[in-house]
């Protein structure tokens, strides 16, 4: 069922291909720690001075109840979009 | 025709679907009754991961918690959505790769030892029992309020169910059970949000409903509640009255422990690829999202029909509504001050002399999803839908956990570590008696709960967070995590959170309050320290032992490509 890696694919490249993944998942998991740890919790009642344009939500108050659970659900499609294109890129997708 | 009446029909309907769905996905390998044969579509899968995933929890009591507790309920909402980042992330697309059939499966095989991996399955079997009483409990409280027959009747009807595709079908009849389960209950949820969007704030869109001003009025309905809460002595609804590391420690603890919950782990096993286990953690998340941020808004909505509709309202002319709750004894009333009406207030409800007022009136929170229809006046068939909605929810969870326990008997237990020689057909026979042993068990707890299954939420999550998480992530992101760490970890990790909760809610819980707990945080937020200290103990032990061995070295290097077997990457270096 699996294939055997392309012989371009050197040990190098399959280094380079993990640190991609790591830079890829760092950078996806700060704006998850942002917006709920921060946005919804840490700096909620800062951000809870501002609202939402155009309605009654106040800010920090819509990201912890709103606004992170819609950033999580973009970002595991980032990421899967992301990563098979790194998977192409280095010659290590299925 | 009655509410009661459509209940049968929604009742009926449903479980016949689901009974038909299982008898023609019957399960006939250890492969197909575990993974169901790793031939999952990835979108499929993310159906059946948002259904296993959504427990009675999610579908009754949620809502009504944050209608309650305003903006602290958040911790649910972020909790239990964003563990499925982390999964996504951090888990999924290389337990995938692994490729086999459990957790216990990867714990063992990576940290090289049997210890290893039974105390992985013990935590397993203990973590999906708790989690799996709750839902037959559920079970039979919706049989209860809805078909007026006694809980015991409703667990045994639930049990029927859950035994008939979950033992027969295993994986792969649960995972099209749950598909068909995942419709039912969104369609559940949100029919009765839609109509009372519609009536409260004029719109279709719940999601937009609670951000926007109430019908004919120019008055947000979020600024109307938090006047009226200003009003009754209670805390805003859109600010919290817990600590802020109370907040933060919950919602991390339940976000990792979601990420840590092996029912929702081997879910990713089904999928053909790599790049399918990413794209249908995406999928569960999107269509867990649509119920999670329904959620919210019915809360909104609920809480200010309550409140609107009882307060100073003439207790001899209560809507109906209140009547039907107040036989089932989820609403009482007292009237202190004998005036005839309903002072509906919080702690620091106060009258215009400044003395304080007492409360009179106690809502159990768990009501306000299955009473919503009836305050907001829907038609009958509307209360039919979410009972069986509701039931959508508890049997598929239940029927993972089920799965949870019966593979970690037959293939964990019996096949990986006490009789390796066992035949496929045994191991398959095996399974399908552990599974039924599961179900009697699950029905004993939902029947008898013994006091813990109240607690279900901080043992279940506490746990998964301190023990699963860590060492599935150390296992795929350190080469040079070993047995020695990971096992202390583990146990260092299971031993602090289940004694911590232990203490605060059985042995002592009259000291359980923010002035006695560690760090000001509750044995429902607790898994974050326990999941703190599992890495830090793990990584320390790990630095003075020696590193795993080559083969399980190159094992690691392995997963962390999508293509290729194990011997291919040797050349890796990290």
């Amino acid at each position: 069922m699996s294939l055997e890696p392309r012989p371009d694919a050197t040990g190098a490249q399959l280094a380079d291909y993990w640190r991609a993944n790591l830079r890829c998942v760092a950078l996806l998991l700060s704006i998850w720690f942002a917006v709920s740890f921060g946005g919804g919790i840490l700096f909620v009642d800062e951000l809870n001075a501002i609202r939402l344009p155009g309605t009654g939500f106040k800010l920090g108050f819509w990201f912890a109840q709103s606004g992170s659970i819609y950033v999580f659900v973009a970002l595991i499609f980032v990421y899967a979009w992301w990563m098979n294109r790194l998977d192409r890129r280095f010659g290590v997708d299925e | 025709m009655n509410p009661e009446a459509w209940t049968y029909v929604f009742v009926s309907a449903t479980f016949a679907l689901y009974i038909f769905i299982a008898v023609r996905s019957r399960a006939g390998t250890t492969g197909e009754f575990y993974v169901a044969g790793g031939g999952v579509p990835p979108l499929a899968n993310g159906l059946a991961t948002a259904a296993d995933w959504m427990s009675a929890a999610s579908f009754i009591s949620m809502a009504g918690i944050i209608s309650f507790a305003g903006y602290d309920g958040s911790v649910y909402l972020m909790g239990w959505t964003g563990g499925y980042v982390l999964l996504a992330l951090l888990l999924a697309p290389y337990l995938r790769k692994f490729g086999r059939f459990t957790v216990p499966d990867f714990i063992g095989d990576r940290y090289y030892s049997s210890t290893a991996r039974v105390v992985a399955v013990v935590a397993a079997i203990f973590i999906s029992f708790t989690y799996v009483g709750g839902q037959m409990r559920g079970v039979g409280i919706v049989f209860s309020r809805f078909l007026g027959v006694d809980v015991e009747t409703g667990v045994l009807i639930g049990m029927g169910v859950v035994f008939v595709y979950a033992v027969l079908g295993g994986m792969k009849g649960i995972t099209y059970t749950q598909v068909a389960q995942y419709c039912v209950l969104i369609f559940a949820f949100m029919v009765p949000a839609i109509f009372i969007s519609l009536q409260i704030a004029g719109t279709p869109i719940p999601q937009l409903g609670f951000g926007g001003t109430e019908v004919g009025t120019s008055t947000f309905l979020l600024d109307k509640l938090d006047g009226l809460h200003r009003e009754l002595g209670f805390h805003l609804y859109t600010e919290g009255a817990k600590p802020t590391i109370e907040i933060f420690a919950t919602t991390l603890a339940l976000m990792v422990g979601t990420a840590g919950l092996p029912h929702v782990i081997i879910r990713f096993y089904t999928v053909p690829r790599v790049r399918d286990a990413r794209i249908s953690a995406g999928w569960a998340l999107l269509f867990i999202a649509i119920l999670y941020t329904t959620a919210p808004a019915v809360a909104v909505f609920a809480r200010t029909n309550l409140i609107q509709s009882v307060s100073e309202k003439s207790y001899a002319e209560r809507p109906e509504w209140v009547r039907s709750w107040e036989t089932a004894k989820l609403i009482e009333f007292t009237d202190h001050n004998g005036d005839g009406r309903i002072q509906y207030v919080g702690p620091n409800a106060v009258d215009a002399s400044g003395a304080p007022i007492q409360n009179e009136l106690v809502v159990d929170r768990d009501i306000m999803v299955l009473a919503n229809p009836e305050i907001a006046g829907l038609p009958p068939w509307v209360i039919g839908l979410v009972a069986a909605g509701g039931l959508a929810a508890a049997l598929s969870t239940a029927a993972g956990l089920l799965l949870v326990i019966s593979t970690s008997i037959s293939h964990d237990l019996l096949k990986r570590t006490f009789r390796p020689d066992i035949t496929e057909h045994g191991e398959l026979w095996a399974a399908r008696i552990a599974a039924a042993v599961g179900v009697c068990v699950a029905g004993y707890l939902g029947i008898d709960p013994p006091g813990f299954v109240g607690e279900v939420v901080a043992f279940a999550f506490g746990l998964a967070a301190a023990s699963f998480f860590p060492a599935i992530v150390m296992g795929i992101f350190s080469r040079r995590m070993n047995r020695e760490g990971a096992i202390s970890g583990l146990v260092v990790g299971l031993l602090f959170t289940a004694s911590y909760i232990v203490w605060f809610k059985f042995v002592h819980p009259e000291l359980d309050s923010a002035e006695h707990h560690l760090f000001g945080i509750s044995p429902t937020g607790i898994g974050t320290v326990g999941m703190a200290l599992n890495f830090v103990v793990a990584l320390v032990v790990a630095r003075f032992t020696p590193p795993p061995p080559a083969a399980v070295q190159e094992l690691v290097t392995s997963i962390r490509t999508p293509r290729g077997a194990g011997e291919a990457h040797e050349i890796a270096v990290g």
